[in-house]
């Protein structure tokens, strides 16, 4: 929210600064300051805990500043089980079902606008409506379990692909668009998917870019499909094993603690595996992905949030 | 000449219609189909046999919920907890707008970039990850514990995560640490959308910086806000179960199961898909309901309706 107006109209005031004011300003600094803070330790946390010597970092010692840099934490990951398999299904189907969902929700919201098209009204609501309802947890399970679709990936893609708010989104988007090419390309004999691919598409990007976000950072955040569909374990994903390792570190923790570790020597202990640094490693391999794109996809969502708020 | 082209108009208009058509098939089959699944409330259905293999009980599990004694003490306690979260959640939806209007008098624009930007953050992880973060700080050994113990602060440590005190608090603590920033968004967008003009008139007014709050910003912000609550209320049985099902555990299941999350307790882990699913049949309708009744107040108010 750069360039805020607002700015302006109290600068006339800003030569009379009362004590009050400063007061308050120095307050609302800190409040800020201390909740942006609380926001953001736990990752610093968790990072510097991972390249930490394990031994501190199991008794505790590591809070502000790393100590003892080694990086066997992530080399130890590689042959843990499981992992591999689990980062390229999460991988998988966050492209996949990014792309999938981006492409269908680009040409609906775009057929939706096609005034011509037969009981137009009807469809779009009958997909809007989907929004309001839902069967339940069992209900979907016999559903999913009808159509075979559990226990294979493509339960994490395809009840995904229509997603009427992002539909929504889009059609809103090409209706305040000037109708004009598209009319004069009509008269062209272009037929409909030209229309979409050449015209419509290439004007859609910035809502794109905020719906596929939104897909990709839903996709790749989501356990709960894992949860319910899936029981083969090469089909798990990474947020799924990370809270299976989560719930196996909470009991292996104290035993840990207590048991196999003195006769080890100093060097050895500082980078032995403990079941905290293995879930701390593994969140932070998991975060890691939403830290280094969030700073590009930050300026789309605001945009996205103030298309949404115009209703559709 | 004339009816010829309006039946190739037809054509055209159908032809656009069978482009869409396999899109509404999955709407179908993922949004109307499984529907049918609410007969099997009305079936004593267990999962290896077929539906036409297991009794028909009628309204059994419906007259179960209210009559069974044990039954109906389960579910007032799964309803206090879903109403308990819903109500805190509803009271603290008015922190994302204070929030934002807060943040709007920092006028140093890269500490209140900074602000934003971190604060977000933590909308876009996972529930799981939340967890994570909690067991890593929280836990018996985890970074808080250790800290108080090695400055004698207590002697044995504060069971953060697996006991059932404060449940209900501990959880808003964890949506508003994760939604607070992100849901001051839509606010400040609203802010900047309103009026300077309003704001000069008052300066010269002489209205100081509170009243400038008071009368002009919050004014401004409680139509959105108003959607916003509407929208709230409307899903107040909807808690999802994504944030309660990575935080529960053995200790604190008594207060955490939401209704959500009691339905897959009971329908997955637990012994009967035909009572969760009589249960998440309530549910919906009563949610469907809810939000009959919040597009009327909607319109009424505003006249505009919510959805």
């Amino acid at each position: 929210m750069k360039g805020n107006k607002l700015d302006n109209a109290s600068s006339a005031a800003k030569y009379k600064l009362s004590a009050g004011d400063k007061v308050f300003s120095v307050i609302n600094y800190l409040v800020f300051g201390i909740f942006t803070l609380i926001c953001i330790y736990p990752f610093y946390y968790m990072i510097i805990n991972t390249i930490s010597a394990n031994d501190l970092s199991a008794a505790g010692d590591i809070r502000f500043l790393p100590s003892g840099i080694h990086f066997s934490n992530y080399q130890a990951l590689l042959s843990l089980n499981g992992l591999g398999t689990a980062a390229l299904v999460s991988i998988g189907k966050t492209v996949i079902g990014t792309v999938t969902t981006v492409l269908a929700t680009a040409f609906l919201g775009f057929m939706f606008t096609q005034e011509r098209m037969w009981k137009r009204k009807f469809w779009y609501r009958y997909v809007v409506i989907i929004m309001y309802f839902n069967a339940g947890l069992i209900p979907m399970f016999i559903t999913m379990k009808t159509l075979g679709l559990t226990n294979t990936f493509w339960v994490y893609i395809i009840p995904g692909i229509v997603q009427p708010f992002n539909i929504i989104l889009v059609k809103t988007y090409i209706e305040s668009l000037p109708k004009s090419v598209q009319e004069a390309a009509e008269i062209d004999g272009a037929g409909v998917f030209r229309r979409f691919w050449q015209i419509t598409l290439p004007v859609c990007t910035p809502i794109l870019a905020t719906v596929a976000i939104f897909a990709a950072v839903g996709q790749w955040n989501s356990y709960q499909d894992t949860l319910i569909y899936i029981t083969d374990q090469k089909l798990y994903s990474l947020q799924y094993l990370l809270y299976t390792y989560i719930n196996q570190a909470s009991s292996l923790a104290a035993m840990v603690r207590n048991t196999g570790m003195q006769g080890m020597s100093a060097a050895a202990l500082a980078t032995q595996q403990t079941p905290t640094s293995i879930q701390m490693t593994v969140s932070v391999v998991v975060v890691l992905p939403i830290l280094c794109i969030y700073p590009i996809f930050q300026r789309y969502f605001v945009k996205g949030i103030m298309i949404g708020s115009v209703k559709g | 000449m004339n009816k010829l082209g309006m039946s190739a108009k037809k054509a055209t208009g159908f032809k656009y219609f069978l482009w869409i058509l396999p899109f509404m098939i999955l709407v179908f089959l993922f949004s109307y189909f499984p529907l049918h699944g609410w007969i099997y409330s009305f079936y004593d259905y267990k999962p290896p046999r077929s539906l036409s293999d297991c009794d028909f009980v009628g309204l059994y599990w419906f007259k179960m919920l209210f009559s069974n004694k044990t039954q109906v003490a389960q579910l007032i306690q799964v309803m206090k907890n879903t109403f308990a979260m819903s109500l805190l959640g509803i009271m603290t939806s008015i922190f994302p707008l204070f929030f934002a209007v807060f943040l709007n008098e920092i006028k140093n624009k890269k500490f209140k970039t900074f602000v934003q930007t971190f604060t977000t953050l933590p909308n876009f992880i996972s529930w799981v990850l939340v967890f994570s973060v909690a067991f890593a700080l929280f836990s018996s050994n985890g970074m808080v514990n250790n800290f108080l113990m090695d400055n004698n602060f207590i002697t044995e440590p504060i069971k953060f995560l697996d006991s059932d005190t404060h449940t209900y608090l501990k959880m808003l603590f964890w949506s508003m640490w994760k939604g607070l920033g992100w849901g001051s968004i839509i606010y400040l967008s609203s802010i900047a959308s309103i009026d300077q003009e309003l704001y000069e008139a008052a300066s010269i007014d002489g209205a100081g910086r509170f009243q400038k709050m008071k009368y002009i910003t919050i004014p401004e912000l409680m139509p959105t806000f108003f959607v916003m609550l509407m929208m709230s209320v409307s899903n107040f049985l909807n808690n999802g179960m994504d944030q309660y099902y990575v935080f529960q555990n053995s200790f604190n299941k008594e207060h955490i199961q939401v209704l959500d999350l009691y339905v897959y307790n009971i329908g997955m882990t637990g012994s009967s898909y035909s009572l969760a699913t009589a249960i998440s049949m309530l549910k919906s309708i009563i949610s469907v309901a809810l939000l009959t009744v919040c597009n009327l107040v909607s319109k009424a108010v505003r006249g505009e309706t919510i959805v």
